[in-house]
């Protein structure tokens, strides 16, 4: 199964297709010149939540899907991130962009640490390890000992930036090509690490620890730093997500955000690079889309009540994985190999 | 020396419920080796049908009897149309159809019943039996009720062969077949006795934290803990587990660093001691072979 | 002589892959018949076929009862005792509930505690590590605990996916001394694969070889054991 997925996403005609995919995502803000809306920065802002949760996704899947680690916690890197770059910003007056090195190598360590207890524990209790740190860190964050840094409950406000060099962009426009530029670098640094031997080493460990140990791989060694790599992604998307959102605060990094990771990385698609991004597109649309859908069969079938969002939500979770269990990118690749394989014949 | 005891025994109480709500996480690890995400959610739902029951005038200990009937239906009916066809998925793909059932019974329970906090009845008797204060007819009813549910889930799944060819059912599907074991029904009925278990949990929290969509969200991650603690595939352990995790957190949250952090240091423990005892206090460390 | 199961065009797939091609084969009651054949010639998947384990074609017919469309663990119940390929061992339950297992399927609980006896009979050893997880046994104790199991169904026939997989030669002529012994008392019919074919074609008496999917050719086991060119092709000694 692994070695079908790994093909797929390492294919000629996957590679040409990521090119036209990103140079797409690249034309995307000159539309708003060309059509000037006011709702276009809006549009703007939700092109960077998708590729923050791309690469939020993309650490989990290095972790989970590559290594076959579970996190049900990685909220908790996400927000360290956020909270690095904010403190930096505010307390330090540093510029946006010089706080992404320190967030890689802070998370980077932070994962690394908690990669070591993680050895210990296996799929159920390293669940619930994950899950501790989901809920331990906005709790941590709320502390009086640390509200000096951290902003307490009400979190930091931080400046938006202007587009550098006198570019003609909006705000938006142009962070939306910071996040762009960030996550193409992390998803090619991610593509070489995996067509590697560390990502086949990786891969070994998920799929037979034990085996992997006796081919000589030092399984400890790469599980830690895999976690501290995937530390470092989800960070790296945590600090994007403070200079585009342009606040943090403790409980939006609460338990729901580490879950809404794990449903972005399975319904995109587990061990499957361009799976991240349809991950990071689905999370974004799904909180738009559900909403009105309530509203929609409302107002068409006359109902009485709301129908809840959250219910929609889950509805649509159920479809997804009836139809498509190993997530869309999975699907996708399911349905490619059986259509050339029907021309084949 | 009295406030120690009090403390001790307001962490029983607590322990009591965490025991309760593993004890559902177990049933459904024991009899399908998944561990149910929306057990919480599903308890909570069923809490709510025991409520407007109760309202509609019936007996308590009738819709005492009924919840756990239409819970036991329920989760029956849940595995049986909505987890049937994903069988052979994958494991994540599970947790995700979980974290969907979730968000599905809480936001129904929301819109059918609204997010007020309701008062919900305890079928004991007010007051306390020791006259300090020190515990009262329902913590002991709760703890009761717990003792006897793991005492028949023990004799079910150790002395029954029922219970034994669900065990086998979750450990070796293929195998369990291969003995003539029904295993897709005894996965339904694995997800009925969980969620049966989960109604009498939640009509056993409900008078004490009071009955919203929210109630079990909290204690559905101390019940977690309770049966990794124990020992997730070990029922017995799962109650001591609960118990453990009930008055550490009461202890931790008086004595060490009050009550803002008292969660995450509880878990922290409760981590601290899987990292040293990876199976649990009581679980068995099943043999792997390469 | 009757036969106890009889096979028309089986086909068997994994997935869109076909694995087996229009099988017909015959079991006579109360005999042994063997499939051989080299790795992937698809004997084991004619045995997950037979128990509809996997997604198949034709018909099979068990003592004059189709069985071709019944779910696996019907096709149990009516007396098909399938010993899988790698033992199908419950680890984590002890040899004692393994074993216990049978009285979940059977109605006759008198008979089925007889049978325990009778396990214990055959394998003594077994009843040393009652209380034993059946994981920590060791390769030739989980064989017997899976030959066990599949005689507690007090089955008529019994499908042994390659019982001397892994094992030590000692172990492996005493697992087949009892074969067929259960096979002349208890009168259990029976159908194994094998590698070791010189092994299975001194307990079979009925033969047939199998390459890439398809029946190549078949016969009573003296056939195969005195013609050279045909052992030497297929089974390479």
């Amino acid at each position: 199964m692994a070695a079908i997925t790994n093909s797929w996403a390492t294919r000629r005609g996957i590679g040409a297709l990521a090119i036209l995919f990103w140079l797409a995502m690249a034309a995307l803000p000159l539309l708003g010149k060309i059509y000037p809306s006011e709702s276009f920065d809006y549009y703007m802002f939700m092109g960077q939540s998708m590729m923050v949760y791309a690469i939020a996704v993309l650490g989990l899947n290095l972790l989970t899907g590559f290594n076959g680690q579970i996190s049900l916690g990685h909220g908790a890197f996400f927000a360290l991130g956020a909270y690095v770059t904010a403190i930096l910003m505010n307390d330090g007056n540093w510029p946006y962009w010089t706080t992404l090195p320190v967030v890689a190598i802070v998370c980077f360590g932070a994962g690394f640490l908690f990669g070591f207890p993680a050895l210990k524990l296996e799929s159920h209790y390293l669940a619930l390890a994950t899950f501790t740190l989901a809920i331990a860190v906005p709790q941590i964050l709320k502390h009086k000992a640390i509200a000096g840094w951290t902003g307490g409950v009400a979190g930091l406000v931080l400046e938006k930036p202007d587009a550098p060099f006198g570019l003609p962009l909006s705000p938006d426009q142009w962070l939306f090509y910071f996040c762009l530029i960030v996550a193409m670098v992390l998803f090619w640094a991610a593509f070489n690490m995996l067509r590697g031997r560390s990502g086949r080493a990786m891969m070994a460990i998920r799929d037979h620890g034990m085996a992997a140990g006796t081919m000589g791989i030092d399984t400890s060694l790469y599980k830690t730093i895999t976690f501290g790599i995937s530390a470092l992604y989800t960070g790296l998307a945590g600090a994007l997500s403070a200079i585009t959102v342009a606040y943090v605060a403790p409980d939006s990094f609460a338990l729901p955000l580490s879950i809404a990771f794990l449903v972005g990385l399975v319904v995109g698609g587990i061990s499957s690079l361009s799976g991240c991004l349809i991950g990071g597109i689905f999370l974004v649309l799904v909180q738009n889309w559900s909403q009105s859908l309530s509203d929609w069969m409302k107002s068409t079938f006359d109902l009485r009540y709301d129908v809840p969002s959250w219910a929609i939500y889950g509805v649509l979770l159920l479809l997804l994985m009836y139809v498509m269990p190993t997530g869309v990118a999975g699907g996708c690749g399911r349905l490619y190999r059986f259509i050339t394989q029907r021309r084949a014949r | 020396m009295e406030f120690l005891l009090q403390q001790i025994a307001s962490g029983l109480t607590s322990g009591a419920i965490y025991a309760c709500v593993a004890l559902g996480l177990v049933m459904i690890y024991v009899s399908t080796d998944h561990i149910n995400f929306a057990q919480g959610e599903m308890a909570m739902f069923a809490t709510y049908i025991a409520w407007a029951l109760i309202q509609a005038g019936i007996p308590y200990w009738i819709a005492f009897g009924l919840t756990i009937l239409i819970a036991f239906t329920g989760g029956l009916l849940i595995q049986r149309f909505i987890l049937k066809p994903l069988e052979h998925a994958p494991v994540l793909a599970l947790v995700v159809c979980f974290i969907a059932l979730l968000s599905i019974f809480n936001a129904i329970a929301g819109m059918l019943w609204s997010y007020t906090v309701k008062q919900f009845p305890s079928p004991f008797p007010i007051g306390d039996p020791t006259g300090h204060g020190l515990i009262s007819y329902h913590q002991i009813g709760v703890v009761a009720v717990t003792a006897i549910m793991l005492g028949v889930l023990t004799i079910f799944f150790r002395f029954t062969t029922l219970g034994l060819a669900m065990r086998a059912a979750a450990q070796n599907p293929a195998s369990a077949r291969l003995m003539g074991v029904r295993v897709s029904w005894m996965l339904a009925l694995g997800w009925g006795l969980a969620a049966a278990i989960g109604s009498v949990a939640g009509m056993m929290v409900a008078p004490i934290v009071f009955l919203d969509p929210n109630m079990m969200t909290g204690i559905l991650i101390y019940g977690f803990a309770g049966a990794l603690v124990g020992g997730i595939g070990n029922p017995g352990g799962a109650v001591v587990g609960g118990f453990v995790v009930g008055v550490l957190e009461n202890l931790v949250g008086t004595y060490l660093i009050g009550n803002e952090l008292k969660l995450t240091f509880a878990l922290i423990i409760v981590v601290g001691v899987l990292i040293l005892k990876p199976a649990g206090l009581f679980g068995r460390v099943n043999v792997k072979r390469v | 002589m009757t036969n106890i199961l009889e096979v028309k065009g089986l086909s068997a797939y994994y997935g869109p892959i076909r694995a087996l091609f229009d099988i017909d084969f015959t079991i006579a009651t109360g005999g042994v018949t063997a499939l051989l054949g080299a790795n992937g010639a698809g004997k084991t998947t004619t045995l997950r076929a037979l128990c509809n384990m996997i997604r198949r074609t034709g018909t099979s017919v068990m003592a004059g009862q189709d069985i071709s469309r019944k779910a696996t663990e019907d096709i149990v119940r009516m007396g098909v005792a399938h010993v899988p390929e790698g033992r199908g061992t419950f680890a984590g339950l002890t040899v004692e509930e393994n074993l216990r297992l049978a009285f979940h399927t059977r109605r006759d609980h008198a008979a089925a505690r007889r049978d325990l006896e009778l396990v214990f009979d055959y394998f003594p050893r077994l009843k040393e590590r009652l209380k034993q997880q059946a994981g920590t046994l060791s390769g030739g104790e989980q064989q017997m605990l899976a030959i066990s199991r599949a005689l507690m169904l007090a089955p008529r026939l019994m499908l042994l996916d390659e019982p001397s997989f892994g094992l030590a030669p000692l172990v492996v002529q005493e697992i087949f001394r009892i074969l067929r012994r259960i096979n002349e008392h208890e009168k259990v019919s029976m159908l194994i694969v094998e590698q070791n074919a010189a092994l299975a074609l001194e307990l079979a008496d009925h033969v047939y070889l199998l390459e890439t999917g398809r029946v190549v050719t078949s016969g009573p086991s003296s056939m195969v054991q005195n013609d050279e060119t045909l052992r030497k092709a297929y089974l390479g000694y």
